[in-house]
């Protein structure tokens, strides 16, 4: 642990400790979690070990890991196609997203769902969605049965810029503000849809935020590559909608390193851009960040080794795991357990 | 032992269910002050209050994600989509995400829900208020479908849709809603998945769906006092689960098969059965089985018209007639 006068470089720099340091120590780990992952989810894809499509969160870390460390445990999150970040960062043991990816049967759904559709019931993960918009309706009822019930648990619903352009992104949010629903809408602006800048296609600079206005909400833009600025957000986001204030849309800016999908080399891209967003790599900023609040570079090291030590862990685990037996496939259709549907 | 119009039916069923469970929850377009469009809903705002029975703003998606999200989370929520043709603005929802969740999070997930709808034509509304979508629903992997006939069903149905823990589509049939039957007192609680015979019969079995009940069973009637034609007529009442042993024990004793659908002619409803019957029951049969739907057009509003689309009892009549004299 840091000795009192290491902290002195991040007194010196005017920066505000409000965040303390286990839960710093909290935000880096869950971001290299999801950058080593992810990372490693796309070498197996080389490697034709992650089949089907895949789509990476490599640049998007803080949002997720400032969402998820600002949390409580009854809170249920909702995600896109591009949800294996927030997943994770929901305490989702590493393997078990692997191995959805890879198909296995030790995989999250057993290799039903696969990467578009990470679900983990018991972390709160309800689901990932991948026709876009759709979950942000069903966040809505989540919070609706939280309200009913009294739970004072959560929705936080995850989406992207090009999101904020189709119908149910409206519904969603005049329906939760006439409501007044415990809902989080978490816009991560990554500047691009698939392959289509979000500015060429919106009436609007920041596709969220500049819509607040017309649900009655206020107009929030965070810096989405500073995991300290999304978790002071995001705190603010769950004491409102605790303290029964309704709904928040929270638009983060931030970048993908990589393409869309894996099938894409992002070609689209003005030079220099991605030079320009990877000199504001999130994990790179908050590095810095823990050496501005003294934390030795041992401490730093052991976090990343660790980390690393568990995604290696839980590849071997993946690579030796079983395919699915064929006879989960008519499994689960109807409630009784199987496909069924006549006598 | 009460009559009741299949409109008060609704209401009834609703509220039988509302005041059994605490996590029954009922949403929708003008559902609540205003008793519903089709005034089925009446009452039940104020017996319930505002925090069951809510109120939504014309946001189909909203309604039908709001109750999927509330499903998954524990409540037993009902949805109204006004008109049925509407499904198609929201049909993500009902072909996508509440029909697939389970499957897709290996059963991690659960849906139990009811969208209830007003179905069919007879109205003249023209082609965009009076279709028969349960073909369009039929077909999706996941779901379930009913579409009750008569009041003392949709009582039944309505209870056994909401206790089912699936997702389950609930076609009410807008002609029917002024339609009186008798209704037993206490609860009334079906199983899904089950078909009635409503008038046995020797020489043909007539198989219909809502609206088209009342009309085979007229035709029926002509049948056997001009023609001395014996029909059996089958309520469907449940397309998913379907009761095929119901209709191939039916088939079985009359043999003949004769379809009655509202809904147009491709991929209707009457077509899976046939093609169930020719696979299982073939040699049973006296005569090709015979589909009388809606012809394959869009529906007009003129009554005139709209009169002649749908299967009339005397279009019934003389196509089984005809079927049989050959
Ligand atoms: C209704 C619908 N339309 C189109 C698509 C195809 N599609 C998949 S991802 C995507 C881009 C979404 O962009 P954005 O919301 O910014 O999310 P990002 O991928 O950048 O995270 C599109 C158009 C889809 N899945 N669903
Ligand atoms: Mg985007």
């Amino acid at each position: 642990m840091a000795k009192v006068e290491d902290r002195a470089p991040a007194a010196a720099a005017g920066l505000n400790d409000d965040i303390g340091e286990a839960t710093r120590l909290r935000l880096y780990r869950i971001q290299v979690e999801i950058r080593e992952a992810e990372q490693r989810a796309f070498d197996l894809f080389l490697q034709n070990l992650v089949k089907g499509t895949s789509h990476l969160s490599l640049g998007q870390e803080a949002v997720a890991a400032g969402f998820a460390a600002a949390m409580k445990s009854g809170d249920l999150s909702f995600c896109t196609y591009r949800g294996h970040a927030h997943t994770l960062a929901r305490g989702v043991p590493i393997e078990k997203v692997l191995g959805e990816l890879m198909q296995r049967d030790n995989g999250l759904m057993r290799g039903k769902g696969g990467s578009m559709h990470l679900t983990s019931a018991e972390h709160g993960v309800m689901g990932s969605y991948a026709i876009i918009g759709a979950h942000l309706p069903i966040a809505c009822g989540a919070a609706w049965r939280a309200q009913y019930k009294g739970t004072k648990d959560v929705a936080v619903c995850f989406f992207g810029d090009g999101t904020t352009n189709i119908g149910a992104f409206h519904e969603a949010l005049n329906f939760a503000a006439v409501w007044k629903l415990p809902v989080i809408f978490v816009c991560e602006n990554n500047l691009y849809m698939e392959y289509t800048p979000i500015g060429d296609v919106t009436a609007v600079q920041h596709p969220a935020a500049d819509r607040a206005a017309a649900y009655g909400l206020p107009r929030i833009v965070v810096d989405g590559n500073d995991a300290d600025a999304v978790y002071r957000a995001a705190s603010a986001a769950y004491a409102k909608a605790r303290d029964g204030g309704g709904p928040s849309l929270v638009e983060c800016m931030t970048y993908r390193h990589s393409g869309h999908s894996r099938a894409d080399p992002a070609k689209y891209r003005p030079e220099g851009e991605l030079e320009k967003w990877k000199a504001r790599d999130p994990i790179k900023l908050y590095r810095e960040r823990l050496k501005q609040f003294g934390i030795a570079d041992n401490v730093i090291a052991e976090i990343d080794a660790d980390v690393r030590r568990r995604v290696d862990e839980a590849t071997e685990k993946c690579k030796a795991a079983p395919m699915p037996p064929r006879d989960i496939l008519t499994k689960d259709v109807y409630a009784d357990g199987g496909f069924a549907w006549r006598n | 032992m009460a009559e009741l119009t299949y409109r008060d039916a609704v209401a009834r069923g609703i509220a039988q269910e509302m005041a059994r469970d605490p996590d029954v929850v009922f949403l929708g377009e003008d559902i609540g002050k205003a008793g519903g469009v089709f005034k089925a809903t009446v009452g039940l705002y104020e017996q319930f209050g505002p925090l069951r029975v809510r109120d939504t703003p014309i946001s189909e998606q909203a309604i039908l994600g709001a109750a999927m999200g509330a499903a998954m989370t524990g409540l037993k929520p009902i949805a109204e989509i006004m008109f049925s043709d509407f499904f198609a603005v929201c049909f993500d929802y009902i072909a996508n995400e509440f029909a697939k969740s389970r499957y897709m999070s290996n059963g991690q997930l659960k849906c139990p829900l009811v969208v209830r709808t007003g179905n069919g034509a007879g109205s003249r509304f023209g082609a965009q208020h009076s279709q028969s979508v349960e073909n369009w629903c039929m077909m999706i992997p996941g779901l379930k479908v009913v579409a009750p006939s008569n009041p003392r069903d949709v009582i039944g149905l309505l209870a056994a849709a909401v206790r089912d823990p699936d997702p389950v589509i609930f076609f009410e049939h807008k002609s029917l809603y002024p339609t009186k039957g008798e209704v037993p007192d206490g609860e009334i609680v079906d199983a899904l998945g089950s078909a009635k015979i409503v008038r046995p019969g020797k020489d043909a079995t007539l198989l219909a769906l809502a609206l088209m009940v009342p009309r085979a069973l007229a035709a029926a009637e002509t049948l056997k006092s001009e023609h001395g034609i014996d029909c059996e007529v089958v309520d469907v009442r449940s397309l998913v689960p379907l009761d095929t042993q119901t209709i191939l024990g039916s088939v079985g004793r009359t043999h003949r098969l004769f379809t009655v659908e509202e809904n147009p002619r491709l991929c209707g409803w009457g077509a899976e059965i046939v093609s169930i019957v020719a696979d299982e029951a073939f040699y049973d049969l006296d005569g090709p089985p015979v589909r009388i739907t809606t012809p394959h057009i869009p529906l007009p509003a003129a009554d005139i018209l709209e009169d002649v689309a749908l299967p009339t009892v005397e279009r019934i009549a003389e196509r089984v007639r005809r079927s049989l004299e050959n």
